[in-house]
C-alpha cells in the first residue's frame, strides 16, 4: 500500500495525538501505537477483503464503523478503537460468526471471543449440519424458511478428494483469504473462487469439480493462508481423526527447498518423525509465505511412495 | 494465468447463442494481453444471459465454452453465474415462471396462487439439482416455476415473470396473476401488456410524456419537447449545466438522498479518465415500481439525460443497467437507443455539438444488491455483484477505476426539466430543503394503486385522497414508506409532510416513495418475516454481520409466528442484531435489514395478532 515515501498525517487515536504515514490503514497506525486490534481475514501477505468486520473502529463524524485493516488514516480524523459502539460490534461480529461457522482450531478466534465476552450460542442450539451436496445445490434468492428453533450454520462434511489437503467448509468463515492466494496475490492459478450467495456463499470450483480435475496445481498456498483449519493437509487431517494429532509431540525446523534455485524458506511440524504440515514465513522476502508443490507437498513423495490423488 | 478448460462441448445452440454476442472466432481463440482479457470480462453477464434466454440453463458446456472466448477462468464464471436467481445451473423446462410472494403480492392473494400452481405444475423450485449436468434425453425437467421477490409491478399485485428460452427468446412480466394466467403465458399466450396506471396532483414534470407520447417514436418524443433540454444543455455549457443542476438543489431519488450537482461536480473535476455516466434502472426495493413505468413509458427521456449527465461531466460512455426483470422496458430503451443512434443523437458529434457520447444497455439478473452502486459496477465488469468499500466513492474510483457519476432514473429524467426551464423553475414547487416533485408508487390497499407525482411537502393523507384512499369496507393498519429498507408509520402520522426533511425528522425515510398501505385484514407478522427473508435472500453474504445477522433476524421473527417465544422475550437479541447490522455491515443492504422490523415493533404491528 505504501507507495513512495508520502508525507506524515497527524490524528487522534483513542484520545492520543499520533502521525501515521499517509496512505496508511487505521489498523497498521494501531500496531505502530501498541494498540492490539482483532483481525480475522486481514493478512500481511494479501489484498484486504474487509468483509469479517471485527477490525471495526468508530470515526467520529461517520454514520457507520469503519474497517480499520482498509481504511486509510486521514489528518484530523478521530478514531475511537475501544468505545461501547466498537465493543459491541466486535462481540456481535464474533458471535455471528462463532454460532454459524466451526472456529474451534482459530486460537485468535479464541482470544478475541474472551476479549469480547462473546457468546455464540445465545442464538440457540446449532442445526444440524447438512448432508453433502446440499448447501452446493441452494438457489440464489431462495432458501426454506424454518422454525427458527435451531440456529443455521455451514456445517457440512469434509470433502476429501486427494492425498494433499482436504476441504472441511464447516470451518470456513468465508475470508476470501484461500481465494486471494490462489488467484492473482500469489498463484494465478484462479482454481477457487466464491460461489452461491449470501448465507449460502461457499468456496468452489466450478461445478463443484474434485480439485484433482480442476485447476488447482496443489501448490498449497490456499491451506497456507487458512485461518481456520478448514483447509488443511491430509496428514494433519488424519492425525486429527485419528484422534493422534499431539502438539505437544512436535517440532517445527526451518530450512531451504533444495528442489530448485529460488531457495524458498520452509518451516517444517513434524510429529512422530513425520512432516504434518510445511509453511512459510508469511514476513519472507523469498515467498512471501507461498509455495508451490514441490515445496509445500514434496514430503509426501519423500516419505511415501506417491499414490494417484 | 494458464487457464484449464474441461472437454464438454457446448450444443450448437448454446455456441450460436454465444457466437451472435461475441462474434465468430476461429478457433476458439481466447482474447490476448490483459486490456483484452479486462474489456473481454465485462460481456461474461450478457454471454451468461445469452445460454440462459438460448436454452433455459447455464450448462457446463455453455459455460466452459464462454470461458474459453472470454478468458475467464472457470471457477471465476461459475462463481459469477451462482450468484444471480434468474441463471438456472441445472436443465429446466425452457419456459418457466417467477411468481412473486413479496409483500404487496402476498397482501394480495399471492399465496392463493402459488398453492393452486403448486396443485396444477407440481412444486416449485427449491434448489439445484447436481449442478452442469443435462438430462439424458436433452429435454428439461423439473419444477417449471419459482417463487420470486418483488417484481416491481406491485400496484397489479400479484404478479409474475414468464421466461421462454429459444432462437427467440420470449419474456413477458404482467399483473393480476393467476394460476390459469400463468399457465397460458407458460404455453405461449401472455396476457396483454397493460400500462400502469399514473396520475399527479399538479402540472407533470416527470411523468409528462408518460401514457401521452407513444414510447416507441422519436418523432413523438421530440413533438413533445424532447432533446429540447439536450440542445439547451449545448448552448449553457457543461459549466453552465452543473450550475444549473446544482443550483435546483436536486438529490438523488435512489434512495440515499445524496445532492446531485455535487456527485456530477466532483466526476468533471476529476483527473482520472475516462469518466463513465451509470443510470441505475436496477429497480429492485420490494414496493418500487416508479422507474420501470419512466422507462417503459418514457424511454428516450432516460437516453437524452444520460446524454446530459455525459455532457456535464466529462464523460462519453454511459451505461444503463436494467434490471433483468423487465421485459418491456428492455424492449423499449433498446429501441429508443438505437433510435436514437440512428438519429444521430447518440455517436459522435451529437447535433452538430461535437460532444460524442453513447449508451450500453446492461441487464440484471435477479440480484437486489445490483442496485447497490458499487455491486453495480462489479455486476458490469463482470464480477460478482458484491458491493465494495467506501471510501473511495464512485466519483473518485468508480466503473473500471474511474470517475463514475451513477444516477437513479428519476433523478436523471427529472434533469431534463431543470437543464430546460432553469433551476428557478424547478425550485419554484416543493419545499426549501426538497425542491421540485416527486414519485410515489402507491399500492396495497387503495382504490387506484399507481405512481403518483406530487410537488414534495405533500401530505400523505393528501397523497392516499388522490389515490382514491383506502379500499371501501377496509380499515387502514399502517403504512410501508420507502420500501423494505424504509420502514413503518401508523395512522397517526398521515399527516407527515412528504419531503426529506420531515421524514427524517419523523425518524423514517422516503426511501424509494415506497408507499404500501396495508388494511387491518392483512396479518402483519407473516408480512414481517417475508421482509426479514427477502434481506436474507439478497443479502451477496460478504461481510459477516449481513450473512449471517438477516438469517438470525429471520429465524428469531420464525420462533415469534410459531409461539415459541414472544416479541418481549426476543428484543434485546433483535436490538442487538439491528445495531450490529447497521453499524458493521459494509453496505445499505445490512445497514438497513432491521430498520422496517424496528420500526413495525415500536409501532406494536406484532401485539394484537399473537
Ligand atoms: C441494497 C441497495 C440497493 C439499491 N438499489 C438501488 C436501485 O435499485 N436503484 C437506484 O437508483 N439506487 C439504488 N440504490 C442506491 C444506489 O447505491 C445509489 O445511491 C443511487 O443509484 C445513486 O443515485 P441517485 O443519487 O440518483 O439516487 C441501492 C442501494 C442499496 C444499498
Ligand atoms: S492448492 Fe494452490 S492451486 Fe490448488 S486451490 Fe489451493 S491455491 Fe489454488
Ligand atoms: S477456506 Fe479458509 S481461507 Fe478459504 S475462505 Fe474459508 S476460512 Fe478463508
Ligand atoms: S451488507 Fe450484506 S449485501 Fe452489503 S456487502 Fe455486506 S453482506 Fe453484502
Ligand atoms: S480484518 Fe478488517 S474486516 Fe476483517
Ligand atoms: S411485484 Fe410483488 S411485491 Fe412488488
Amino acid at each position: 500500500m505504501n507507495e513512495s515515501s508520502r508525507g506524515e498525517v497527524e490524528f487522534t487515536l483513542d484520545g492520543r495525538s499520533v502521525k501515521a504515514r499517509e496512505g496508511e490503514t487505521i489498523h497498521a497506525a494501531c500496531r505502530s501505537a501498541g494498540i492490539d486490534t482483532p483481525t480475522l481475514c486481514w493478512a500481511e501477505n494479501l489484498t484486504p477483503v474487509n468483509v469479517c468486520r471485527v477490525c471495526v473502529v468508530e470515526v467520529e463524524g461517520a454514520r457507520v464503523l469503519a474497517p480499520s485493516c482498509s481504511r486509510k488514516v486521514e489528518a484530523g480524523m478521530v478514531v475511537h478503537t475501544d468505545s461501547p459502539r466498537v465493543r459491541s460490534s466486535r462481540k456481535l461480529v464474533l458471535e455471528l460468526l462463532g454460532s454459524s461457522v466451526d472456529m474451534s482450531l482459530s486460537t485468535d478466534f479464541a482470544d478475541y471471543a474472551k476479549r469480547y465476552g462473546a457468546e455464540p450460542g445465545r442464538f440457540g442450539p446449532r442445526a444440524q449440519p447438512s448432508a453433502a451436496g446440499v448447501r452446493e445445490s441452494a438457489l440464489p434468492g431462495h432458501h426454506e424458511v424454518g422454525d427458527g428453533t435451531r440456529a443455521a450454520t455451514v456445517g457440512q462434511p469434509t470433502k476429501v478428494d486427494n492425498d494433499l489437503f482436504v476441504r472441511d467448509y464447516d470451518k470456513c468463515m468465508l475470508c476470501y483469504k484461500c481465494v486471494e492466494a490462489c488467484g492473482s496475490d500469489a498463484q494465478n492459478t484462479f482454481a477457487i473462487a466464491v460461489a452461491g450467495r449470501g448465507f449460502d456463499a461457499r468456496i468452489a470450483t466450478e461445478h463443484e469439480t474434485p480439485l484433482p480435475d480442476s485447476a488447482c496445481v496443489f501448490c498449497g498456498n490456499c491451506v497456507g493462508v487458512c485461518p481456520t483449519g478448514a483447509l488443511m493437509f491430509k496428514a494433519e487431517h488424519d492425525l486429527r481423526e485419528a484422534g493422534k494429532w499431539d502438539e505437544s509431540k512436535q517440532t517445527e525446523t526451518d530450512t531451504i527447498c533444495s528442489y530448485c534455485g529460488v531457495g524458498c524458506v520452509l518451516t517444517l511440524r513434524v510429529q512422530d518423525n513425520k512432516i504434518v504440515r510445511v509453511t512459510s514465513p508469511s514476513d519472507s522476502s523469498v515467498t512471501g509465505g507461498h509455495l508451490c508443490v514441490k515445496g509445500r507437498f514434496g514430503f509426501k513423495f519423500v516419505e511415501e511412495s506417491p499414490r494417484a490423488p | 494465468m494458464d487457464l484449464r478448460h474441461h472437454d464438454v462441448l457446448p450444443t450448437a445452440a448454446e455456441r450460436s447463442a454465444v457466437d451472435a454476442l461475441l462474434g465468430v472466432e476461429a478457433g476458439d481463440a481466447p482474447p490476448a494481453g490483459f486490456a483484452a482479457v479486462r474489456d473481454a470480462r465485462t460481456l461474461l453477464l450478457p454471454a451468461l444471459h445469452a445460454l440462459q434466454s438460448s436454452v433455459g440453463w447455464v450448462s457446463r458446456g455453455g459455460l466452459d465454452y464462454v470461458c474459453r472466448r472470454l478468458g475467464v477462468p472457470p471457477a471465476e464464471a461459475f462463481g459469477v453465474a451462482s450468484f444471480y436467481a434468474l441463471f438456472s445451473l441445472v436443465q429446466r423446462p425452457q419456459a418457466f415462471a417467477h411468481v412473486c410472494d413479496d409483500i404487496a403480492c402476498t397482501a394480495a392473494g399471492a399465496e392463493k396462487v402459488c398453492s393452486e400452481l403448486e396443485r396444477k405444475l407440481g412444486a416449485p423450485a427449491s434448489g439445484h439439482a447436481k449442478t452442469g449436468t443435462a438430462h439424458e434425453d436433452g429435454a428439461g425437467h423439473g419444477p417449471r416455476w419459482a417463487r420470486s421477490p418483488c417484481l416491481g409491478l406491485c400496484e397489479r399485485a400479484p404478479a409474475a415473470l414468464v421466461t421462454i428460452a429459444g432462437a427467440e427468446p420470449k419474456d413477458c412480466a404482467f399483473g393480476a396473476a393467476t394460476a390459469s394466467r400463468i399457465e397460458a403465458a407458460l404455453a405461449g399466450s401472455p396476457p396483454r401488456i397493460e400500462e400502469a396506471y399514473v396520475a399527479s396532483s399538479g402540472p407533470r414534470r416527470l411523468l409528462a410524456r408518460v401514457g401521452v407520447a407513444d414510447p416507441a417514436s422519436l418523432a413523438a418524443y421530440r413533438a413533445h419537447r424532447g432533446y429540447e433540454a439536450l440542445a439547451r444543455a449545448f448552448e449553457l455549457g457543461a459549466e453552465g449545466v452543473l450550475r444549473e443542476v446544482t443550483e435546483s438543489k436536486l438529490v438523488g431519488r435512489g434512495g440515499a438522498a445524496f445532492p446531485t450537482g455535487r456527485k456530477w461536480e466532483a466526476v468533471a473535476r476529476a483527473t482520472a479518465r475516462p469518466h463513465y455516466v451509470v443510470c441505475n434502472a436496477d429497480e429492485s426495493e420490494p414496493g418500487t415500481f416508479k422507474d420501470r413505468v419512466l422507462l417503459e413509458g418514457d424511454p428516450f427521456a432516460v437516453v437524452e439525460a444520460m446524454t446530459i449527465a455525459g455532457y456535464a461531466t466529462g464523460s462519453q460512455r454511459g451505461y444503463l443497467y436494467l434490471r433483468g426483470e423487465y421485459p418491456l422496458a428492455l424492449e423499449r430503451l433498446s429501441h429508443a437507443i438505437e433510435s436514437a443512434r440512428a438519429g444521430g443523437l447518440l455517436g459522435a458529434n451529437i447535433l452538430g455539438s461535437g460532444f460524442a457520447f453513447d449508451i450500453e444497455l446492461r441487464r440484471g439478473a435477479g440480484a437486489y444488491i445490483c442496485g447497490e452502486e458499487t455491486a453495480l459496477f462489479n455486476s458490469i465488469e463482470g464480477l460478482r455483484g458484491e458491493p465494495r468499500n467506501k471510501p473511495p466513492f464512485p466519483a473518485q474510483v468508480g466503473l473500471f477505476g474511474r470517475p463514475t457519476a451513477v444516477n437513479n432514473v428519476e433523478t436523471l429524467v427529472a434533469v431534463l426539466d431543470i437543464v430546460r426551464d432553469g433551476a428557478a423553475s424547478y425550485t419554484s414547487v416543493g419545499t426549501a430543503g426538497s425542491p421540485g416533485t416527486k414519485l410515489f408508487c402507491v399500492s396495497g390497499s387503495v382504490v387506484r394503486p399507481g405512481v403518483y407525482e406530487v410537488p414534495f411537502g405533500t401530505r400523505l393523507d393528501a397523497l392516499l385522497a388522490l389515490a382514491g384512499g383506502v379500499l371501501p369496507g377496509k380499515t387502514m393498519r399502517t403504512i410501508l414508506l420507502g420500501g423494505a429498507a424504509g420502514g413503518f408509520v401508523g395512522r397517526d402520522q398521515l399527516s407527515l409532510p412528504l419531503s426529506f426533511e420531515d421524514t427524517r425528522k419523523a425518524g423514517t425515510t422516503l426511501g424509494s416513495g415506497v408507499v404500501l398501505v396495508f388494511d387491518d385484514e392483512t396479518p402483519m407478522v407473516p408480512i414481517l418475516r417475508r421482509i426479514a427473508a427477502f434481506f436474507r435472500d439478497e443479502s451477496c453474504g460478504q461481510c459477516i454481520p449481513c450473512r449471517v445477522g438477516t438469517v438470525r433476524q429471520e429465524e428469531l421473527l420464525s420462533r415469534v409466528v410459531n409461539g415459541r417465544s414472544t416479541l418481549q422475550g426476543e428484543l434485546p437479541l433483535l436490538k442487538d442484531l439491528g445495531q450490529v447490522m447497521r453499524d458493521a455491515s459494509i453496505c445499505g443492504l445490512g445497514q438497513t435489514a432491521s430498520s422496517a422490523i424496528e420500526s413495525a415493533v415500536a409501532l406494536g404491528l406484532f401485539e394484537d395478532e399473537r
